[in-house]
């Protein structure tokens, strides 16, 4: 009894924390819209800023804690809604999750830069860990402390919804700013009280917790999973019910630290399952959660550019891919042949983001797991030396995807994000740290102590065991899986994932089961992530649970994200930016925090353009190159040239890369206007927006008269004329309603 | 007997009651009409037909077999389209892949043969943009091509909301005329629309529903010389003899 009212004071405590982080997420989701992925990351940051005043630098308690609380946070919040969030209004959902993950990623590298991960810190619980005699228990003043806080946090939160002018406004912004806006109110100022007070509720959370935890970036930061059960539990939307979820998160939470250790049975499988108490809190709360509404389609500030890749096209870049991939097998030192061996596994887990977040706009959190799955399917099932356990490794990647999707597919986007996000979360803490056991009587651990091993297969004349034969058979498996990628976007599949991201309203009511199409498309992607894991496993051949960790996916995913998420070519760069460099250790390793802070910095600025860097700088570069043969045809010379002169040794080794580059440079800076020459001589010039008239349709009507045949091209691009439904007797009129219609514009 | 029915369907959004006890029909081979002010519920109670919405309370009946909790998808694969009175193409599609993409939703045990996407794209007149992204289409042609869709799935029963918003008068006589040849190939077509000229042509039976309940029904004639529906839609017109059909456009704001 003594001992079971102790673990409830703790668990209310971590309960009210909870509560505290969960009521802010709530308060900015339902204000804005944006779901702060951030928001863990925030109260880390938080933290570490409280121990460098507090601890660090000796300020006094309480003032340090006023400070972080009511000035340091309210203005980081300020900075992040000017800077980066006021600019996602009208963006895709899937964009604005992205930019608060990429918000994570920078915040996480930032913290990492300035605090030394490897230096140990802690910080203590308000009143040094002092407390009263209450019943044959010592409360600590701490924990009093915090359950009044939380408890004004809700009360001053209920008065500001219910009573404040601003609060009635922030209110009315949820149902319609627009309407709101009508009304008088101020839409911006809400949003920017709702990132302040959100903030520093993060920060006051991530203050509280951290005395519970070590003072560390990544778990700090993944408090944000616990929090967001709570909010789920609210729906996203009801203060009251996130408190109750709290309540239950921080209790199962606390009475798990206090009695899963007494369990007599299994304990070695039970050690890592209490950070992950939330997840299943989670889990449960989703299953029970009532379906969605299936949504029209969002009016959107930005047209998305996806065009449909052609076979020709393909060609082309799997033909690059294939020199590109030769030369650098043949010409590349030995040691780092075998770090960018690495690449192509993890180019196909950034292709299977392809057609999930591209084509169906849904967002997955946990494709680096799925690798992770993938890599000890392959280790298991033969030690990797028979190919078919790639094939294996996609399938049971595959089951494990559709499981994992299942309870979430009732449920609208940003669930399926959330539930994906908790289940990477799981993977990493748990599943993928447990020691071996026994199924059916087979040996079976996922990561034999801590590291797996694989071989790389060999089938009769195929063996792949040295490093060029592998970076080759990679670089055929990953053009393998872009042809998949691309037959699907041109198949039905791909309309119907289109269709789903476009109006998921409209497809279920022209008869597509649009829960079946999500899970087709999870399950695709978790079976092409599986894959990826296994190639990326058997290149590296030995592997520890550090590389499908949490953050690295997220790095992944922004990566393929700010590379273009609809274009095959941006799996190759998450492949070129993650697998050249050593992923194996992301954490600490100062590359690979030099990657995420990059890459964080970009995404920030998929605000402004959500479509990525291929669509929108790289194709409309090189697309001259592409139409110029005899640009193309000096590109590849050249290149050839520098190829075979490396090859016997004529040039230096370094000099291959400084000419790729330097003709990568060249070759659309020559295709431009010699492509441009090419359209004026042929008269053939592309079909622009003055293309049928007499001058630029700006100038029109200036120096002569408006022709009768500028009104016509006019017309038709109005689709003014040949369009009428019934051309027989409207016709006559439809030249004077034309001309009227151009006259009034 | 209709071939599509609500019956005493009620849904509240919080305290605001959006339908009251609603109970209508809708047969096939005739247009039937559905007015009223906006915020009548018009697009609500499409949204219930069409299983985007549950309601609190009532039936919805498809050829007499209840409905009311089936998922859209289903619903749709029992022959109901329906267009959105804000347009949802799909958006990065072209007009043709719209069209085909819908085609092929409709299950293969379905009855006869796919219905050819060029030719419906033909019958609204479409076929010159057929290869134009759904969402560079005006407002006007994205109307029709949502149309278009929706006959691709070869429905019974065609739900129209506000589609002959965003098109001129002539494209607006020649949707008349579409709709006619529709109605009498046997479909069960329901019409919500502000252009009182288009429903007076077409509709064979008219609703018309205000705050929430149905104040009146029967041919259009009747209904438009219904004192109460004069009060609450088509406003009191001064001068103007109410049977010439006049009481139209300008009158309609209340």
């Amino acid at each position: 009894m003594h001992e079971f009212l102790v673990f409830t004071i703790s668990g209310l405590t971590t309960a009210g924390i909870y509560a505290i982080s969960a009521s802010g997420l709530t308060l900015t989701y339902v204000t804005t819209g944006v779901f702060n992925i951030a928001h863990g990351a925030t109260g880390m940051l938080a933290a570490f800023t409280y121990w460098q005043l507090a601890v660090a630098w000796g300020w006094p308690v309480p003032l340090a804690l006023l400070f972080c609380v009511l000035v340091a946070a309210p203005l980081f919040g300020l900075l992040l809604e000017r800077v980066v969030m006021r600019r996602l209004a009208g963006a895709p959902e899937s964009t604005r999750l992205v930019v608060t993950v990429a918000v994570l990623v920078v915040l996480v590298s930032a913290a990492q830069w300035l605090w030394d991960p490897s230096t140990f810190r802690r910080t203590q619980g308000l009143f040094a860990g002092r407390g009263f005699e209450a019943g044959g228990i010592l409360v600590p003043y701490n924990d009093v402390v915090v359950l009044g806080v939380a408890a004004a946090v809700a009360g001053g939160l209920w008065l500001l919804l219910h009573v404040s002018r601003a609060g009635v406004a922030m209110r009315a912004r949820v149902d319609d700013p627009s309407l709101a806006i009508l009304n008088g109110a101020r839409p911006a100022t809400s949003a920017r009280l709702a990132w302040m007070i959100g903030t520093s509720l993060a920060a006051l959370a991530g203050i509280l917790i951290a005395p519970k935890l070590t003072m560390s970036a990544i778990p700090l930061t993944l408090l944000i999973v616990n929090a967001y059960a709570a909010a789920v539990i609210g729906r996203l939307r009801s203060l009251p019910m996130t408190f109750a979820g709290a309540l239950v998160v921080g209790l199962a939470a606390d009475y798990a630290i206090g009695y899963v250790p007494k369990i007599s049975y299994g304990q070695q499988y039970l050690r890592g399952v209490l950070p992950v108490i939330p997840v299943l809190v989670l889990l449960v709360a989703l299953l029970v959660l009532r379906a969605s509404r299936l949504r029209g389609k969002p009016a959107l500030a930005i047209r998305e550019i996806t065009p449909t890749p052609t076979w020709a096209g393909t060609g082309v870049f799997a033909a690059a891919v294939a020199f590109g991939a030769v030369i650098a097998a043949t010409t590349l030192a030995k040691a780092d042949l075998y770090s960018s061996t690495a690449l192509w596994g993890l180019a196909i887990v950034g292709l299977s983001m392809v057609p999930l977040v591209g084509y169906a706009g849904r967002i997955s959190l946990c494709q680096l797991s799925f690798a992770g799955i993938g890599a000890a399917v392959v280790s298991h099932a033969g030690g990797g030396s028979n190919p078919a356990a790639l094939l294996a490794a996609a399938a049971v990647a595959a089951i494990v995807g559709a499981v994992v999707s299942l309870p979430a597919l009732r449920l609208s986007g940003i669930y399926l994000a959330l539930l994906t996000g908790a289940f990477a979360v799981a993977l990493d803490n748990w599943i993928f740290q447990l020691p071996a056991f026994t199924v059916l009587g087979d040996q079976f651990a996922l990561f034999t102590n801590g590291t797996l091993s694989v071989e790389r297969f060999a089938v009769g004349p195929l063996d792949t065991t040295s490093d060029r034969a592998f970076f080759l058979t990679g670089a055929a498996l990953f053009l393998a899986a872009v042809a998949v990628v691309v037959a699907v976007r041109r198949g039905e599949l791909g309309q119907r994932l289109i269709a789903v991201k476009e109006s998921p309203a409209a497809a279920a009511t022209l008869g597509m089961n649009v829960r079946l199409t999500t899970l087709a498309v999870f399950t695709l992607s978790a079976a092409l992530a599986g894959l990826g894991g296994g190639v990326y496993a058997s290149a590296v051949r030995s592997t520890t649970p550090d590389a499908f960790s949490f953050f690295t996916g997220l790095t992944l995913l922004l990566i393929v994200v700010v590379a273009g998420v609809s274009s095959i070519g941006s799996g190759l760069a998450a492949g070129l930016l993650l697998g050249t460099a050593a992923v194996g250790s992301a954490t600490g390793d100062d590359s690979a925090r030099v990657t995420a802070t990059v890459v964080g910095l970009a995404a920030l600025a998929l605000a402004a353009n959500p479509n990525g860097l291929i669509p929108s700088v790289l194709r409309p570069a090189y697309e001259p190159v592409r139409r110029s043969p005899a640009v193309l045809a000096g590109s590849v010379g050249a290149i050839t040239a520098l190829w075979v002169l490396t090859l016997v040794d004529a040039v230096a080794p370094n000099v291959l890369p400084l000419g790729v580059l330097l003709v990568a440079v060249a070759a659309p800076l020559v295709a431009r206007p010699l492509a441009g020459r090419a359209a004026a001589t042929a008269g053939t010039e592309p079909a622009g927006r003055d293309e049928g008239l007499s001058g630029p349709l700006e100038w029109l009507g200036f120096d002569a008269p408006v022709g009768r045949a500028d009104l016509d091209a006019i017309d038709a691009r109005l689709a003014l004329d040949t369009a009428r439904l019934d051309t027989g007797p409207h016709l006559a009129s439809g030249k004077t309603v034309g001309e009227a219609r151009v006259g009034a514009a | 007997m209709a071939l599509l029915e609500i019956r005493d369907v009620t849904v509240r959004y919080g305290g605001h009651v959006a339908l009251r006890e609603v109970t209508l029909g809708v047969e096939a081979g005739r247009v039937t009409g559905l007015i009223g002010p906006n915020g009548a519920g018009k697009t609500t109670l499409f949204n219930v037909l069409t299983g985007l919405l549950t309601p609190g309370a009532g039936r919805v009946l498809l050829d007499g077999e209840d409905v009311t909790r089936l998922a859209p998808y289903r619903r749709a694969r029992r022959g109901m389209a329906r267009t959105f009175q804000i347009l949802e193409l799909f958006g990065q599609l072209t007009a043709l892949e719209n069209v085909a993409l819908a085609t092929r939703l409709r299950r293969r045990t379905a009855a006869g043969e796919r219905p050819d996407p060029g030719a419906l794209l033909e019958r609204v007149g479409l076929s010159a943009f057929a290869d134009r992204r759904a969402d560079t289409l005006p407002t006007g042609l994205g109307r029709r091509l949502e149309l278009a869709r929706a006959l691709a799935v070869r429905p019974r029963v065609l739900l129209l909301d506000e589609p002959a918003s965003g098109q001129d008068p002539d494209e607006t006589a020649a949707f008349a005329d579409l709709l006619g040849e529709l109605a009498d190939e046997g479909l069960a077509i329901l019409l919500v629309e502000h252009d009182m000229t288009l429903v007076m042509r077409v509709c064979a039976h008219l609703y018309v529903l205000d705050f929430g309940t149905l104040m009146a029904e029967g041919d259009p004639a009747s209904v438009r010389a219904d004192p109460r529906v004069r009060e609450a839609y088509l406003g009191t017109s001064t001068g103007t003899d109410p049977g010439t059909g006049t009481a139209g456009a300008g009158t309609l704001a209340r």
